[in-house]
């Protein structure tokens, strides 16, 4: 998303206005409105699009950055809040994962300026390399998760997270899905609080994790997860929706949406926080029904704690515990559960739909550089980006892909294990690379591994949607900013070897790798093409294959190029190829695979 | 859900990266909203991006819960491209569910990737006709090719708004003024020109089919691909072990054998492509098709 384009979506709109918003647009609204001072993020789905709304706020009002990764954020808010200053941090399920060790300790140091967390959760896996249950974190932690079930409570609990942070000296979680995150419903607005901020407490026995101070702290935490238990039961986060017959639903979130939508009449407890559990009102709620049937997605983290309280509750027998739920999943459940008549599968239509699985774009330049992987024939550690796209045919040239940044010291384990007979080669982003590749990098240089690291430089996060980083050379609000020179950042670490080149040359592409691996020890080879969506879309006159000349030999369609398909004209029995004007963004590629020449650009008309 | 009165209406609209599913939603959430129903629209961002489907759900009545349709509770689906409607149309209401789709096809390069002789795109095969004989009322129309004669293709979306707004009761006005006001300033005549035109050809009548349908979702060629015997001959004195049929090989069939000499290793999976022979450098690789004769009748 360009900067301009952000302004246009999250203008401070005026109070008691409702307007259609996302769930990330109104965690952001929210945000703006508690007279936060300073917010950080790292991209990445469902999340991005909160911290790009809060950065169409006014500037004077917050501090909006794009942080190296989620630690990094994390860090950020947590030193604004030391500072007296209302913080915020906005990540994605695992990147909480990366963040979490500054959580750890920040959860006993406690807050000065009021400190909130949006986690986006991934339930399905629609982007994600995993689906794991974020409300986990927050127990373990012992800090509160907030649960907001539309976009309405998603602006109202940020808000209200602020105020409880600093109520009971805790960092809060607001926990969505990439349901919330991403549905539009209509939000009624509120006015920015005017918050002073505090000045710095002067308390190192809190402020300062040694060991002394710590065990003091976690009692102090056991205490306050107390206190929040007590306050919950009465809290208008959590309510009681009455209703006819003896059993009663427990949930949160988005799956409240689908009970309702099953069961409008059953007696539903609502649960806006899911950590600490409301002790009272759960035991008052199970006393006044029969049957407890709990519904939430993912993880039986209400369930358990129901059954360690000593009431019979069920969930997990009629509900998955995998994958995103639906009102059909729900209503499949009650079925189970003896609630509802099962659904009728009467769907006339019987035949197996299409195979459409996202590709690179027509003119990726991640296109060329898989292309000469593929054919050197490496063992190649993948990594977290659009270019994991590649584990397919007919690239198909990534073996394994982790999580951010790991790559490199994957190919650094895969080299000292001495059992590979390919040479070993980690492919990384510039985004990527700048999250978590520069300490592993390091670990193979130290450790002198013979690895090759493909730094595949596209100018910017593209996978999230085209975010700035520090090699864009511009910030969240599109101020310039010093741009990381890859070339020389990898140099500096001692790496001897490293090349940059031309990701629409596909010669010399496939030359440098293969002096890059000949390269004992560690080599850097650096793809360099600007992404062909973000920041702008790059559009060059198309390319046309000449029919008299097409031997429909296919080679062109070894890229996967999305502009390329087979036109109705035949070769010996083959299908010859036709470009896409349309799609064309005239990187030349497929012409210099080309084994007949057909492949040129479209003539000017004369 | 299906066995209670619902008061919600659905429409679910779907297509592939890049072709504004998100717009149509848009303009309808934003059209249902100030006519004062409450609304959700749901889709999913992520991987759309880069060609693969997307989709989007618009509900909106007195109270809506699920941001979600359930399966088969679609009142009208509304496909930007046609096998994406295909892979959707069982989420129609099966009694009274209405069909809007653009009859142009997307073919992804998945779908070209058989180098079999004679093999045709893994293209969803079912015609508009045996397709609009199964749903309550169906519009299948040539909504690409409509906006590409105004001047832009892309325009396309708007074309199918123009008919779905003969199927919700929205007056003509309301869905200019807020199309007007989503498209960028420069195409707002064409898109209004485009959702006219969509609108006047679906009033034509409940079940419709553009006539460029019939043609482009014609049966495959009726062109005859004799089988072949194919025979890969590599002259192992010329082969200089470069390795470059090996890896450019698209089914993977040859490799290098110990005195390093390109050899057919996986004669089942050879295609006859001849790839290999046009790319040796040393004109090594010699591959005879030779076409099977079929045994008189």
């Amino acid at each position: 998303m360009s900067h301009a384009q952000r302004q246009e979506t999250a203008e401070p709109t005026a109070a008691g206005a409702a307007r259609p918003m996302t769930g990330n647009e109104a965690i952001a609204r929210g945000v703006w409105e508690a007279g936060c001072k300073v917010a950080a993020a790292y991209p990445g789905t469902p999340s991005t699009e909160i911290m790009e709304n809060v950065a169409g706020y006014p500037a004077e009002d917050i501090h909006a950055q794009w942080s190296t990764n989620e630690k990094t954020a994390m860090d950020v808010a947590i030193g604004a809040s030391f500072a007296g200053v209302r913080a915020f941090t906005a990540m994605k399920h695992v990147g909480m994962n990366v963040a979490a060790d500054a959580l750890m300790s920040f959860s006993y140091i406690g807050v000065n300026g009021g400190l909130v967390i949006a986690v986006c959760d991934d339930p399905g896996i629609h982007s994600s390399q995993n689906e794991q249950d974020s409300r986990i974190y927050a127990r373990f932690a012992q800090v509160p998760v907030l649960e907001p079930s539309d976009g309405q409570e998603a602006l109202e609990f940020t808000r209200a997270a602020f105020a409880l942070s600093e109520k009971y000296d805790t960092p809060v979680f607001v926990r969505s899905t990439t349901r919330l995150s991403h549905t539009r419903s209509a939000v009624v607005l509120g006015a920015r609080e005017d918050q002073t901020g505090r000045a710095f407490h002067d308390l190192p026995a809190k402020n300062v994790m040694i060991p002394a101070h710590a065990r003091r702290q976690h009692g102090v935490v056991l205490e306050r997860e107390r206190r929040l238990t007590e306050m919950l039961s009465d809290s208008p986060f959590n309510r009681v929706e009455p209703g006819q017959g003896k059993v009663g639903i427990i949930t949160s979130g988005i799956p409240y949406t689908y009970v309702k939508e099953c069961l409008p009449d059953a007696p539903v407890l609502k649960l806006g926080v899911t950590w600490p559990l409301p002790d009272r009102l759960i035991r008052d709620f199970a006393a006044s029904v029969d049957r407890v049937i709990v519904v939430e997605e993912l993880e039986p983290l209400i369930e358990d704690a129901l059954k360690a309280m000593g009431i019979a509750a069920e969930g997990k027998a009629y509900f998955p515990r995998e994958g995103e739920f639906s009102p059909e999943i729900v209503h499949d459940g009650f079925a189970n559960a003896g609630l509802m008549d099962p659904r009728s599968n009467a769907a006339p239509f019987e035949f197996a739909p299409m195979v459409r699985p996202p590709v690179l774009c027509a003119g990726c330049p991640h296109t060329s550089c898989f292309m000469a992987l593929r054919a050197l024939d490496a063992r190649v550690a993948g990594d977290i980006g659009c270019y994991t796209l590649a584990v397919v045919e007919p690239l198909k040239s990534i073996d394994t892909c982790v999580a951010m940044g790991s790559s490199i010291a994957n190919a650094v384990g895969m080299a000292k294990a001495g059992t590979e007979t390919k040479p070993i080669v980690a492919t990384i982003g510039d985004s990527t690379f700048l999250h978590s590749g520069i300490p592993p990098l390091i670990d193979a240089v130290y450790n002198n591994a013979d690895i090759t690291v493909f730094i595949l430089d596209n100018h910017i996060t593209a996978m999230t949607g085209g975010q700035d980083h520090p090699g864009t050379g511009r910030t969240l609000r599109g101020e310039p900013s010093p741009r990381v020179d890859f070339f020389e950042l990898v140099k500096s670490l001692g790496v001897k070897h490293v090349h940059k080149v031309d990701s629409y040359d596909i010669a010399t592409m496939q030359q440098q790798l293969r002096e890059a691996v000949a390269h004992k020890g560690v080599s850097v080879v650096i793809s360099d093409r600007p992404c062909v969506l973000d920041p702008v879309k790059i559009k060059g006159p198309a390319m046309e294959v000449a029919q008299e000349s097409c031997i429909a030999c296919q080679a062109c369609m070894n890229l996967g190029c999305p502009a390329l398909t087979w036109s109705e004209e035949w070769h010996e029995g083959r299908h010859k190829v036709q470009i896409d004007p349309d799609a064309c963004i005239g990187c030349s590629l497929c012409a210099q695979l080309c084994t007949s020449h057909a492949i040129k650009p479209i003539a000017e008309p004369a | 859900m299906a066995d209670k009165p619902n008061a919600t209406k659905n429409v679910l609209i779907v297509g592939v990266g890049g072709q504004g599913v998100i717009m149509v939603s848009k303009v309808l959430a934003q059209l249902c909203q100030a006519d004062g129903h409450d609304v959700k629209q749901s889709e999913v961002h992520g991987m759309a991006k880069r060609g693969g489907g997307v989709f989007s759900h618009v509900r909106f009545g007195p109270k809506v819960w699920s941001p979600t349709i359930p399966e088969g509770e679609v009142d009208i689906l509304v496909a930007l491209e046609w096998a994406e409607g295909l892979r959707w149309i069982k989420h129609l209401k099966p009694d009274t569910g209405t069909f809007i789709a653009d009859c142009q096809k997307i073919v992804p390069p998945f779908a070209c990737r058989n180098r079999k002789r004679g093999a045709e795109p893994a293209y969803a095969p079912q015609t508009p006709e045996e397709i609009i004989d199964q749903v309550h009322a169906g519009y299948v129309m040539d909504a690409t090719g409509m906006a590409a004669n105004l001047g832009n293709a892309k325009a396309s979306n708007t074309v199918l708004l123009g008919a779905l707004s003969t199927v919700l009761e929205f007056p003509e006005d309301a869905w200019q003024d807020i199309i007007a006001g989503t498209v960028p300033p420069k195409s707002v005549e064409i898109n209004a020109r485009a959702f006219a035109e969509g609108r006047a050809w679906a009033q034509g009548g409940e079940k419709r089919i553009d006539v460029t349908a019939s043609g482009l979702h014609k049966a495959h060629s009726e062109v005859h691909h004799p089988q072949v015997d194919t025979v890969v001959e590599i002259t192992a004195e010329w082969c200089k072990g470069c390795d470059i049929c090996v890896k450019m090989c698209p089914e993977r069939c040859l490799r290098l054998n110990g005195q390093l000499k390109a050899e057919l290793a996986l004669p089942d999976l050879c295609t006859g492509c001849q790839l290999c022979s046009w790319l040796c450098p040393d004109m090594a690789i010699k591959v005879t098709n030779t076409p099977i004769t079929e045994p008189a009748e």
